[in-house]
């Protein structure tokens, strides 16, 4: 029977580039400071957590891919990259057939509205530079260039649920053998029209951006004999995360409130004990918090709110929540990590991953 | 659950198509859909749809679209409040939920591919939020309502049912994967039953981003002519209702074709040039050809890519001749881009109806104004609307990003 296992997470995220970043950002408990963003047409800002510039610049930013390519695809590559590691060079070298999830909200919504701003303003001065990127599946496709794969890709869109969807067709994909591994990314780039979408629906939510990643492979998918390093010794255990289950989405319908949602993906979770943790959706900003905070009234073990601290960075934000997650297993804090998103205005989606001991089998 | 871990191994299922819905610039029927390919009709004219004065080109393929909706759970004050993509898609949705007769189900994924979902609404939003940034009217909404995951919500809701909606945006092969995810779903046993397809409203952003490209004919599009010089954007939609073939049997449902086989994969050569030898394409088709245990002779119809720009052709046709290999002559391939222009999202799930239709009707749709076949075509191009036996077809979609997508369909007989 396979399992699969987490084998790499990244973050780029307002804490910095980097999923050391991340951890210092959520070990202080502090929320990181907004920025101010022009809003044309307005005299009051807008505030937004963004990534901080890398010093010095990252290497992976020189590739010819990335030259005209925006904010939103430097984060989901970064985040991609660091979630790979050593195993980009399988994938580089045909060893590793690696699938793409790339899971959006937003989007590349700097270049869209540059561009229909500058089609409003002269349609034949429009530049056909900036147009190509403002597709959905820009990011993932330079991913896949600088990877040099030409293995399936999927670009999904949705609220941030979306994310946990890609980690459930990521382990199928890699379960049914259509991949050996897939990488799953969630990304979005600030903007000040999105920020102001968004403040429709709540004042105290402040948009942040970013990317996170999660790179599952089958606990039994063979490292290629060359690269392999020493074997472990026989009769000794080490210890991986794996992703257990993510729950059914539970869409909000009009017979299906965002409340019962989030109580149907509360209920296929396991319940809480003082070695596990749980790594809400919540972020202290009022009512959009209700649905989740009540499906979760009953949880007795350990909780983290990323958000609370980074901001609301919508499918990216969901990819920091499944990183921390992870991250906290990886470090052997505890046994068990549930990961719930209820997102803004899809689903409600939850997922569980555990850390497990393998034992190595006498040669 | 989505998933579980670990699993006991999966007895793939057969998967079958029992409900379709087609609304393109030939009509909101399938059976005007069928008549207007069958006849080779072309159907562009000036877009009506927003300001296109400036711009070098002028046509596209427009849906004429009635202001009823088809009656569906939907309330009136939500239908009102749907953007034009919604509302093709909804139209194509109900013919393709009407002909499957299923029953409203908690339990239906929706799988739907698009490359802008509700763009007309956010453009509207940008215009008001720019021109009068003080005036709040109708911006809450359009926010809501531009979003794709909106529009899968609407149809699960206009059909009183509930599940997962995923919207696949991987540009022009959207519709391709959306089937293609939709049929992995059902042959893995992960659902019973799903709603899937494709669908594109044309918009001014889209519309000024290719014409910037110079990807637009000024003229008429021409797929695999030697003289082509570019694509025709059109819009429409297609939905299908597919099960697995346990299912339909044990509901006694009229089968319309089985989808028998699905690849995909990703040209990372540039973001919007394919490679020329067309290498992901190649093994798109391979790949889904594989999975129907199909050799290429046995395709008896290849709905290409087709979008009548230099470099697509050329690509694609490197593709289907090496994939077809000393078969390639006797291969009847044509694009139906001539007809309807290049859909999008919706290309994929449109294309894909037009093989059920070749497939049910056993005739080959024509490639338009071919004057001259490009010499890359080793192929049989048709040309001109003929009948013909049609056990198996293949459609091809590629798309921005190097998203390539193959789907294999059988007549059900």
């Amino acid at each position: 029977m396979k399992s699969i296992c987490v084998r790499g997470i990244g973050a780029v995220s307002p804490a910095g580039w980097g999923m050391h970043a991340l951890r210092d950002a959520l070990a202080k408990g502090q929320a990181l400071h907004t920025k101010d963003m022009a809003r044309p047409g307005r005299s009051q800002p807008l505030k937004v957590r963004s990534v901080p510039v890398t010093s010095p610049r990252a290497a992976f930013l020189a590739h010819p891919r990335l030259r005209r390519s925006s904010p939103i695809t430097h984060f989901a590559v970064g985040a991609a990259l660091e979630a790979l590691g050593d195993d980009a060079r399988f994938v580089t070298d045909g060893s590793l057939r690696l699938g793409v999830i790339f899971c959006v909200m937003a989007g590349c919504v700097t270049y869209s509205r540059r561009f229909y701003e500058e089609s409003l303003r002269e349609p034949v001065m429009a530049s056909p530079l900036i147009f190509p990127e403002t597709v959905f599946n820009a990011p993932a496709s330079h991913l896949s260039a600088i990877l040099q794969t030409n293995t399936i890709s999927y670009t999904l869109v949705g609220d941030p649920g979306m994310f946990l969807v890609g980690l459930a067709i990521g382990a199928d994909w890699a379960l049914q053998g259509e991949v050996d591994a897939c990488l799953v990314i969630g990304a979005e780039e600030t903007d000040w029209l999105l920020s102001d979408a968004y403040r429709r629906f709540n004042r105290s939510l402040v948009l942040s951006e970013g990317a996170g990643a999660v790179y599952l492979r089958p606990m039994t998918w063979n490292v290629p004999a060359a690269a392999a390093g020493p074997l472990a010794t026989p009769g000794t255990s080490s210890r991986s995360v794996v992703l257990e289950a993510v729950t059914d989405c539970h869409s909000f319908l009009a017979d299906c409130s965002r409340a019962q949602a989030a109580k149907m993906m509360r209920s296929q979770l396991p319940e809480g004990t003082a070695g596990q943790l749980l790594v809400l959706g919540t972020q202290k900003a009022g009512r959009s918090d209700a649905a989740e905070i009540e499906a979760w009234k009953d949880w007795s073990g350990a909780r983290l709110e990323p958000k609370a601290m980074l901001g609301e960075g919508l499918a990216a934000a969901s990819a920091w929540q499944c990183a921390a997650a992870i991250d906290s297993l990886n470090q052997e804090r505890y046994s068990k990590a549930l990961v719930s998103v209820v997102g803004c205005n899809q689903q409600a989606v939850g997922a569980q991953f555990s850390l497990v001991s393998t034992l190595h089998s006498p040669l | 659950v989505l998933f579980s871990n670990p699993q006991t191994a999966v007895r793939k299922s057969r998967v079958v198509i029992t409900g379709a819905g087609v609304v393109t610039a030939l009509g909101l029927d399938w059976n005007d859909n069928v008549e207007g390919f069958r006849a080779g009709r072309s159907a562009f004219q000036q877009v009506t749809l927003f300001d296109v004065s400036r711009q070098r080109v002028q046509h596209a393929a427009e849906v004429r679209l009635p202001s009823k909706l088809p009656s569906t759970f939907l309330s009136q004050r939500h239908c009102s409040r749907l953007d034009r993509a919604a509302r093709i898609l909804l139209h194509a949705a109900e013919s393709a939920w009407r002909q499957s007769e299923w029953q409203p189900s908690k339990y239906l994924p929706v799988v739907l591919g698009t490359t802008s979902g509700g763009m007309s609404m956010g453009e509207a939003y940008f215009r008001q939020a720019t021109a009068r940034p003080n005036l709040h009217r109708q911006q809450a909404a359009r926010v809501v309502y531009y979003q794709c995951q909106r529009q899968g919500l609407d149809i699960a809701e206009a059909f009183g049912s509930g599940g997962p909606v995923v919207i696949i945006a991987n540009a022009c092969a959207s519709g391709a994967n959306a089937i293609g995810h939709g049929w992995n779903l059902l042959r893995l046993g992960r659902a019973e039953r799903v709603l899937a397809g494709g669908y594109d409203a044309l918009s001014q952003l889209v519309f000024s981003g290719f014409d910037s490209l110079q990807a637009l004919s000024p003229g008429q599009c021409r797929p695999f002519d030697s003289s082509r010089d570019g694509l025709a954007l059109g819009e429409g939609a297609a939905v299908f209702a597919l099960e697995t073939l346990d299912c339909a049997r044990h509901r006694k449902a009229k089968i319309l074709g089985e989808i028998v086989g699905y690849g995909s994969t990703t040209d990372a050569h540039h973001l919007t040039q394919p490679q020329p030898e067309g290498e992901a394409a190649f093994a798109a088709m391979t790949a889904a050809c594989q999975r129907a245990g199909l050799e290429p002779e046995q395709i008896d119809y290849l709905n290409a890519h087709g979008t009548g720009t230099p470099l697509n052709d050329a690509a694609e046709a490197s593709a289907i001749n090496r994939w077809a290999g000393q078969q390639v002559a006797g291969i009847k391939v044509s694009s139906t881009k001539g007809s309807i222009g290049h859909l999008l999202g919706g290309a994929g799930a449109v294309e894909a109806a037009v093989c059920l239709m070749a497939l049910q009707g056993q005739w080959l749709p024509p490639t338009l104004v071919v004057r001259t076949p490009d010499p890359l075509v080793k192929f049989s191009l048709v040309t001109r609307p003929v009948s013909g036996r049609v056990e198996y077809a293949l459609s091809n979609s590629f798309g921005f990003g190097g998203a390539n997508a193959s789907l294999a369909f059988r007549r059900w007989s």
